[in-house]
């Protein structure tokens, strides 16, 4: 097993909003660990922190070992952290193939190869439309895309904010099950989610986020089970 | 005859805009900010290489190749020192700035090179003029180099953005700047990159346009860089392509107007033009719709 993320105490400011007060949690080797928590509780900025985008003004943000907490965003993609953010942010002016070129910005060279096909297993979609400009791909690619961009970094970790936000629930099935698939080949995985239902089913532990601060945490069948997770989460 | 040889001069001019409005275009594309002291750096590029030849006795090629060296160094540290510590700050302290850049390099110029206008000699000094149809038509070394020149580096760097490494990460910087940062691109770098290669591009415009227009002075890269400013805008603020378009029809407009119309309203009637097609296209010809990200 082992620890692959440590989160220690981070504390995250924007302006004088104070948005993250105390955030701990860790992440091991192989494991799904889901945020979950209201919009605005301050589940992305948790994960903008991680990926060097936010800074923490106190506290420590392990990864593998070395602290990153001040270390560049993009100095962290090389180090084996990759990050899918909400809203995907594929580049919508370039094609499927060049957006997952960026993707493997930090790839050692004669990894790309292996990777560009990976990423063509895992998301057969994706293969048909390499020349495509991305911006005219629908939804449920464009995560797919947008995943696919992360994996060509060969990461550790791969974080995922809002994976399902806006699919139909048949894409959102598809997505999760592609997640699942990852992270059975190795891949360990932080993910957060609105669709806490969804996230605590393949969940291996899950923390819930409330107003910036972590109420609750458990294994994700536990959560699920809890009462004050399904009465404000599950719908009841 | 008049209008061929109108359309030559125009074209001349318009590479030159061209040239200088990439320098525009490509740094607002890349870094959202509209860098006001761009067109100074044209008038530092035609000093240098004036300086080079003049004093030192050096061939005007050789100049050229030390100014663009310089005026790229310059547009290095010009970011770094200026613009590089307000990123995030508002785009207005960042304007301010740039304004603030331009009247200190004008006056940089003016404490070291003085208010009196230097004659500049010519890239081109003793090549043939080429006169064709009974000499009515004259074509001067002068603008047949800038038009080719322009051509060359609008297909250098067309092929530059869109197939190296490099190249492309400035396009996704272009497109997010944090989407960039999570695939590892260095954007500083990236920024760094687009004035190296602007700045360097300026000194070519600079050396380019004082060849044809001899006449160098502290304010000569004033006048250059607002009119390649609007070649930009009109073009479509973010293209590269928009910025080739854009510099050609000004310099046209700008030529036959002085040919036509009047002399005096030249200037009028190119600026007119820009606020008609602004109004019919606010995002310039080739421009692309933005949708602000909330």
């Amino acid at each position: 097993m082992g620890t692959v993320l440590t989160v220690e105490n981070i504390n995250v400011y924007y302006g004088a909003i104070h948005a993250i007060k105390g955030i701990s949690f860790d992440v091991n080797r192989g494991e799904i660990v889901t945020l979950i928590g209201a919009n605005g509780a301050g589940k992305s900025t948790t994960l903008h922190t991680v990926s060097g985008l936010l800074r923490s003004k106190t506290g420590d943000i392990e990864f593998l070992e070395s602290s990153i907490a001040h270390t560049a965003a993009h100095k962290i993609v090389s180090m084996g952290i990759s990050h899918v953010p909400e809203g995907r942010r594929i580049f919508q002016g370039m094609t499927v193939e060049e957006n997952l070129q960026m993707g493997a910005f930090v790839a050692k060279k004669d990894r790309i190869a292996h990777n560009l096909e990976y990423v063509y297993e895992q998301f057969p979609r994706l293969k048909e439309r390499t020349k495509q400009i991305a911006g005219t791909l629908s939804g449920g690619e464009q995560q797919m895309l947008a995943m696919g961009r992360a994996l060509m970094s060969d990461p550790e970790l791969l974080m995922l904010d809002e994976p399902s936000m806006g699919l139909a629930p048949i894409l959102v099935d598809q997505i999760f099950e592609i997640i699942q698939n990852l992270n059975k080949a190795g891949t360990t995985i932080l993910l957060v989610e609105q669709n806490a239902q969804m996230a605590l089913s393949v969940a291996d532990r899950a923390y819930v986020i409330e107003t910036g601060r972590i109420t609750l945490s458990g294994t994700g069948e536990e959560l699920a089970k809890s009462d004050e997770v399904r009465k404000a989460y599950l719908g009841g | 005859m008049t209008f061929l040889n109108s359309l030559i001069s125009g074209l001349s001019l318009g590479s030159v805009y061209a040239i200088i409005a990439l320098g525009y275009t490509m740094v607002y594309g890349i870094s959202k900010m509209l860098n006001f002291a761009h067109g100074d750096v044209i008038m530092v590029g035609g000093y240098v290489s004036f300086c080079l030849t003049m004093y030192v006795g050096m061939n005007g090629w050789v100049a050229l190749l030390i100014a663009m060296v310089v005026c790229t160094l310059l547009g290095i540290i010009i970011e770094r020192l200026a613009y590089r510590p307000l990123r995030g700050t508002g785009s207005l302290a960042v304007l301010i700035t740039a304004i603030g850049v331009s009247y200190f390099l004008q006056n940089a110029a003016l404490l070291i090179w003085g208010a009196n206008p230097r004659v500049f000699t010519s890239l081109f000094n003793g090549a043939e003029t080429i006169h064709a149809a009974n000499g009515q038509l004259t074509i001067t070394p002068e603008s047949l180099f800038t038009i080719i020149a322009n051509i060359v580096i609008m297909i250098v760097l067309t092929l530059f953005v869109s197939k190296t490494k490099a190249g492309k990460a400035m396009r996704a910087v272009s497109e997010d700047n944090g989407a960039a940062q999570l695939m590892g691109i260095n954007v500083n770098q990236s920024i760094s990159m687009t004035f190296a290669i602007g700045s360097g591009l300026a000194a070519v415009a600079g050396v380019l346009m004082c060849s044809a227009y001899p006449v160098l002075m502290p304010t000569t890269g004033a006048m250059p860089g607002i009119k390649a400013f609007t070649a930009a805008v009109f073009g479509g603020i973010g293209s590269i392509p928009g910025a080739m378009i854009g510099g050609l029809i000004l310099g046209i407009i700008e030529i036959f107007s002085r040919a036509y119309i009047s002399t005096e309203l030249s200037d009028a009637i190119v600026f007119a033009c820009l606020i008609i097609v602004l109004l019919v296209k606010p995002t310039g010809l080739l421009g692309k719709k933005v949708s602000e990200k909330v």
